[in-house]
């Protein structure tokens, strides 16, 4: 076999694992969700469905799969249909670029073929040498889907949530764009594996602790990129009834669902590429073994999970804020203390050069 | 094989900037015209990659950063301007805006 | 192969989405498929070997000032242009006919020009672009650029602002 196309079978492979692996994490981050924000509110939560309700986002996908189609009357039909797929698409694509863990051996196993067995995968989709200038430019992209679902539903209160949300979504950007130059300064590769790599050793060498405003920013404006609790504005439904997706149902409705998800989990596996070191143990004397590859995987997860667990416990803990508080917030503080930063480290890189 | 990859690009540039020109010329939606004369930027900056790749040099790329920069410049006080004139006139036709001073 | 492939589809796409920006009556039709041609050419920069410049396109143009376009447009609400194109048929006839010879014109020169087809591996990597903006030469340009931007910032507030 050429080694084109066992290239192309080994990049399939990866590409499936990681997509349906997503899927996965998203189906049950909706349950895990449910649960933590019942429990930390004295509650119990979905758990009829199955053992502890595990089979619970499986009722709600075929709930959701078998709802009424509706499209609203005046709706620009195209765009309506368009923007969901726009938004997954966006979403699903900027998984692209994060790294899962460092290079995984294919163990020998006498049912895969001969050039699979001990074949070094980077669990990684694409390694391209823009890096995170990639998950940058789609995560711009992202904002059409929310603008074309807001504009093309034909109801004031979706084209005011769309307009928020896109306002939101694009001041905020601007400082996670702001709060990653510090890390590039100190790694000088836009690559996640190089960043990755630069924090290996003790765990006071990830960039967390290194340039750690730039991570407060980070995840503050991560956060607002997700649209997640404070910063959920363009859902607020006690003003704007459910926002862009006012008008959505069933499919649809699921698919814009799963591409907040998946952009949340996106954020989390980056802040964790970036600022916790990766899918580095941050302890150096754990010997690499013919095993490592996978605990470096796990590491990650571990890591994603905590993430993703601290974007539960911030809907469980704060109210939202108001819409000029957090314009304000965003151009006053966020981009202010970011810039300034990015001047602090380069002026301490070139003073230790 | 490039060379020709090249020399259809720069044709593709050639045609996106007459389009654009032509949008320029016959649209009347102040908003379109404008988004006609990115497109004939955008056409530019195609053509400066082209060159650069033929050249083996990378000042096209370093050109098309600045059209860029001037073109995000541009689009910001030209949107801006066009708000100012909607508040004035109540319409975006090109036609209605006739005065220099009102 | 693939990158004729690509190239070629990419290129019809961006055509046929430019031809859409100005045939379309609707504004916010042709915002978009303004985004779609953004988007293809920014396909054909990075199989021209500029990955960097692929991407700042996606970031600078279809994320940016294409956001701020499709705000204006929803701000006012803009409705579809009127049936009658206005303004005198001659004139209109002239301006096609005009960009029609132009096209001509300079597609002929293209045609005929022959373009070396530059260095087998070329890569305007994000350093390599980098280090020659940062270079004396247009270092100074670099830092103009700063400037107009901070201009554009101010000018667009004062002007869009209705009482400062």
């Amino acid at each position: 076999m050429s080694p084109l196309i066992q290239e192309l079978i080994e990049k399939a492979l990866v590409v499936g694992i990681v997509t349906h692996g997503l899927l996965i994490v998203f189906s049950f981050c909706t349950l895990i969700e449910r649960r933590v924000l019942a429990f930390m509110q004295f509650r119990l939560g979905p758990n009829r469905t199955g053992p502890q309700g595990i089979l619970q986002p499986f009722a709600d996908g075929i709930k959701l799969f078998f709802k009424e189609e509706f499209i609203p009357a005046g709706a620009n039909k195209p765009l309506f249909v368009l923007a969901p797929a726009v938004a997954v698409a966006t979403a699903f694509m900027s998984t692209a670029i994060v790294t899962y863990g460092g290079a995984l051996t294919v163990p020998a196993f006498g049912f895969l073929p001969e050039w699979l067995q001990g074949r070094v995968i980077e669990l990684q989709i694409a390694d391209l040498e823009v890096g995170i200038l990639y998950l940058f430019a789609l995560s711009s992209l992202g904002v059409y889907g929310i603008v074309m679902a807001g504009w093309a539903s034909n109801n004031k209160y979706a084209l005011l949530g769309g307009l928020r949300s896109s306002a939101q979504m694009f001041s905020y950007e601007l400082a996670l764009g702001l709060s990653w130059v510090p890390v590039i300064l100190v790694t000088s590769s836009f690559r996640l594996p190089d960043i990755v790599a630069g924090q290996a050793g003790w765990f006071w060498n990830w960039n967390c602790f290194v340039v750690f405003p730039a991570f407060l920013v980070y995840v503050v404006a991560g956060t607002a990129e997700a649209n997640r609790t404070p910063f959920d504005l363009p859902e607020a439904e006690t003003e704007l009834v459910a926002g862009f997706h006012t008008e959505y149902s069933s499919m649809k409705f699921a698919l814009l669902q799963m591409a907040e998800y998946v952009n949340m989990i996106t954020i989390s596996a980056l802040g964790v590429n970036m600022f916790l070191g990766g899918w580095n143990t941050g302890l150096p004397f754990l010997p690499p073994t013919a095993a490592y590859g996978l605990v470096g995987f796990f590491t990650f997860a571990a890591k994603v999970a905590g993430f993703l667990f601290f974007f539960f416990w911030l809907r469980g803990t704060l109210p939202r804020f108001r819409y000029d508080q957090l314009m304000h917030f965003g151009w006053k503080v966020l981009v202010p203390v970011a810039a300034v930063f990015i001047l602090v480290t380069a002026g301490v890189l070139a003073a230790l050069a | 094989m490039t060379g020709s990859l090249v020399q259809h690009a720069v044709l593709l540039s050639v045609v996106l900037f007459t389009l654009g020109a032509l949008g320029v010329f016959l649209r009347r939606n102040v908003i379109t015209i404008f988004m006609c004369i990115e497109l004939m930027l955008n056409a530019v900056n195609l053509a400066f990659v082209a060159f650069s790749r033929s050249l083996g040099t990378f000042d096209g790329q370093v050109l098309v950063f600045f059209v860029m920069t001037v073109a995000a410049a541009e689009a910001a006080v030209g949107l801006a301007i066009v708000i100012a004139l909607h508040r004035h006139r109540d319409t975006l036709d090109v036609d209605a805006f006739n005065l220099l001073k009102w | 192969m693939i990158e004729q492939i690509l190239f070629y589809t990419l290129a019809a796409l961006a055509l046929v989405a430019a031809i859409v920006v100005i045939a379309q009556r609707s504004p916010i039709y042709s915002a978009f498929a303004l985004i779609v041609v953004l988007c293809s050419l920014s396909g054909i920069f990075a199989i021209l070997g500029s990955p960097f410049i692929a991407v700042i396109q996606i970031v600078v143009y279809a994320g940016a000032v294409m956001v701020l376009f499709l705000f204006v447009l929803m701000l006012l609400n803009v409705q579809k242009e009127a049936d009658d194109p206005g303004g005198s048929k001659p004139l209109r006839t002239a301006a096609a006919a005009l960009a029609a010879a132009f096209a001509v014109q300079v597609g002929l020169v293209v045609a005929r020009a022959r373009f070396a087809s530059g260095p087998e591996q070329y890569e305007a990597s994000t350093r390599k672009v980098a280090e020659l903006l940062f270079s004396p030469t247009f270092l100074y340009v670099f830092e103009a650029t700063s400037i107009l931007i901070l201009a554009a910032l101010v000018g667009s507030i004062v002007l869009a602002k209705r009482d400062l």
